[in-house]
């Protein structure tokens, strides 16, 4: 077995993009080994989506109206199951880790905590993807939705910016859990439920309370739903939807490397304190 | 960006070197436990050290400290001449461990679990491949079940498997955390007898935490007694046996332990405090013994 003392003699940028298509493909792995749970919670979104793309369809006086509705109500319902799923995967890195025992190994390798993010990210947003398409092509077939004028391309990059600052989100929440072992991932959920009130996922943020309102701005998930509603009910163009895209490309560029900071003092204070073991 | 790490590390310098080390942890409020106090110890290229000792005498968090889970309060942790605490990313290429439990994904088969290991440490697949089957093939795995959920094999072979993830990626210094307990006696004799062979056929240096007095005296060069987070002893098996002994006739390793620790192998390893929680009394019996 001499042989396998060979030292691996290569560059830490390889290394690190060898580690980060290790994690994507390992969630791919456990993605496939949980596949009957998948199915499920695809099943459930997908009722999910369908419960409310029919409040949709009982409101409005005209067909159109109808139309409209049903089409804003499943934009909203498809972008959060997408965006929700990215910062839910983001968000349990570390509990997931010591759900499985793996904590400690993965955490003393030498791979660096942005590539376990950045893997985890890449494969979340692939995967959201493929839910997101087989939900849409099951919601298209109960409702005529209003999609005539779509400027599909210009949705679609606005969601690429979001995906960025949603992982970032992520990052910045999969810390709870670093630094509360036993509740910090219930936090997280908190996160996850306050985004989903102050986004404006199923109604304008309009009829929020005054107080609330100014919430949604540091949500990125409401520049997102503001741009894909424009382009996707009224085709609107990129151009024209740059006050909701320079938000997101600025969360884009301060959320992942501010979650990277925090993650990594989260993980140094773990470490100090001595929680950062398998057992929560 | 090109540079590797092999020219980081000095490999004529010590596998590993402890000066000094404590760490503490708080338990309520202002009230603070041990689980290490000053520890040094020195582990040269190549040997074997064991260290002995009761749950919660520190042993889990000795392992931790050295493999960067942990950060000491105090002292220095040094693998082959690099600061661990400091430079931790450089380290951390150098070693791997075995615990306890196995740490695995449950769902994910051995050579599913073994890839993404290997990727951890830059290995691809087309490089890792061939190695695990050789690996698995002298562990007398068989290659047939590669496939398998780890949840469908034995605890034995999940530790075997364990050290295979070890060996995959070259450990010059190799952190075994109590690998036997808990395992049935053929299991066991089959993971001894792989960590003999790894002994026999690698250039890598090993700590070996561990209950099993047998295992320590067979497979250690040097032994280590741990109480309470300090440790107390440090010797071949049979300097130890010569500083415990007391007639004419040499103590058993487990003569030996009891005399340290004041407690048989049956209390030490059947208590189920995490090893973080160190008390203060078989510290101070193993004191009063020593000066007896």
């Amino acid at each position: 077995m001499s042989s396998l003392h060979a030292p691996l003699q290569q560059s830490n940028l390889k290394r690190e993009l060898v580690a980060i298509w290790g994690y994507a493909q390992r969630n791919y792995f456990l993605t496939r080994r949980y596949f009957l749970w998948e199915v499920v919670w695809l099943v459930y979104s997908t009722m999910n989506a369908l419960t409310i793309g029919f409040i949709g369809v009982s409101v409005g006086s005209t067909a159109e109206e109808t139309a409209r509705a049903t089409t804003f109500l499943l934009i909203g319902t498809l972008i959060w199951s997408y965006l929700s799923m990215i910062f839910d995967i983001l968000s349990e890195t570390v509990s997931w880790e010591r759900w499985e025992g793996t904590i400690e190994y993965t955490f003393m390798s030498p791979a660096s905590r942005a590539s376990q993010l950045i893997g985890m990210g890449l494969f979340a947003v692939a995967y959201g993807i493929v839910r997101m398409i087989i939900m849409l092509g099951a919601i298209s077939l109960f409702f005529d939705m209003s999609l005539g004028n779509a400027n599909y391309l210009g949705a679609l990059a606005i969601l690429v910016i979001c995906s960025i600052s949603l992982v970032g989100f992520g990052m910045i929440a999969a810390i709870m859990p670093l630094i509360s072992p036993e509740k910090g991932q219930q936090v997280t959920y908190i996160f996850s439920a306050v985004l989903l009130l102050i986004s404006g996922i199923y109604y304008s943020i309009d009829v929020l309370p005054g107080w609330m309102q100014p919430l949604a701005k540091v949500s990125p998930i409401y520049y997102t739903l503001n741009g894909m509603r424009a382009m996707l009910l009224d085709g609107a163009s990129l151009a024209s939807q740059w006050g909701n895209i320079w938000p997101l490309l600025i969360m884009g560029l301060v959320f992942p490397p501010l979650g990277l900071y925090l993650f990594g003092r989260g993980e140094h204070y773990a470490k100090v304190t001595g929680r950062l073991k398998r057992t929560g | 960006m090109n540079h590797s790490v092999e020219r980081t590390i000095d490999h004529a310098q010590n596998a590993l070197e402890l000066r000094d080390v404590s760490k503490r942890f708080q338990k309520k409020r202002g009230e603070y436990t041990f689980a290490l106090k000053g520890v040094s110890l020195t582990l040269k290229r190549g040997e074997v050290v064991g260290i002995l000792g009761p749950n919660g005498s520190g042993k889990s968090t000795l392992v931790r400290v050295i493999s960067t889970l942990t950060v000491p309060d105090s002292g220095t942790v040094e693998i082959f001449g690099v600061d661990a605490v400091a430079q931790p990313k450089i380290v951390q290429r150098y070693i791997n461990r075995v615990s306890v439990e196995a740490s695995f994904f449950k769902k994910m088969s051995s050579l599913e679990n073994l890839l993404f290991g290997a990727k951890l440490y830059g290995i691809m697949d087309r490089e890792s491949r061939p190695r695990i089957e050789e690996i698995l093939c002298s562990i007398g795995f068989d290659v047939k079940r590669v496939g398998e959920p780890m949840e469908h094999l034995s605890r034995g072979t999940q530790q075997k498997i364990a050290l295979a993830r070890a060996l995959l990626t070259s450990p010059m210094l190799m952190l075994l955390d109590e690998p036997t307990t808990g395992l049935d006696p053929r299991s066991k004799r089959d993971v001894q007898e792989l960590i003999w062979k790894i002994r026999a056929g690698h250039d890598s240096s090993i700590l070996l935490c561990t209950h099993d007095m047998g295992e320590a005296e067979e497979l250690c060069d040097r032994i280590g007694i741990l109480v309470d987070g300090e440790l107390i002893a440090l010797d071949t098996s049979l300097g130890l046996k010569q500083r415990y002994q007391v007639g004419d006739e040499l103590p058993t390793l487990e003569d030996v332990f009891m005399l340290a620790t004041g407690q048989s192998i049956e209390d030490a390893s059947s208590e189920t405090d995490d090893d973080d929680d160190s008390t203060t009394p078989t510290s101070e019996r193993a004191n009063e013994l020593i000066e007896v």
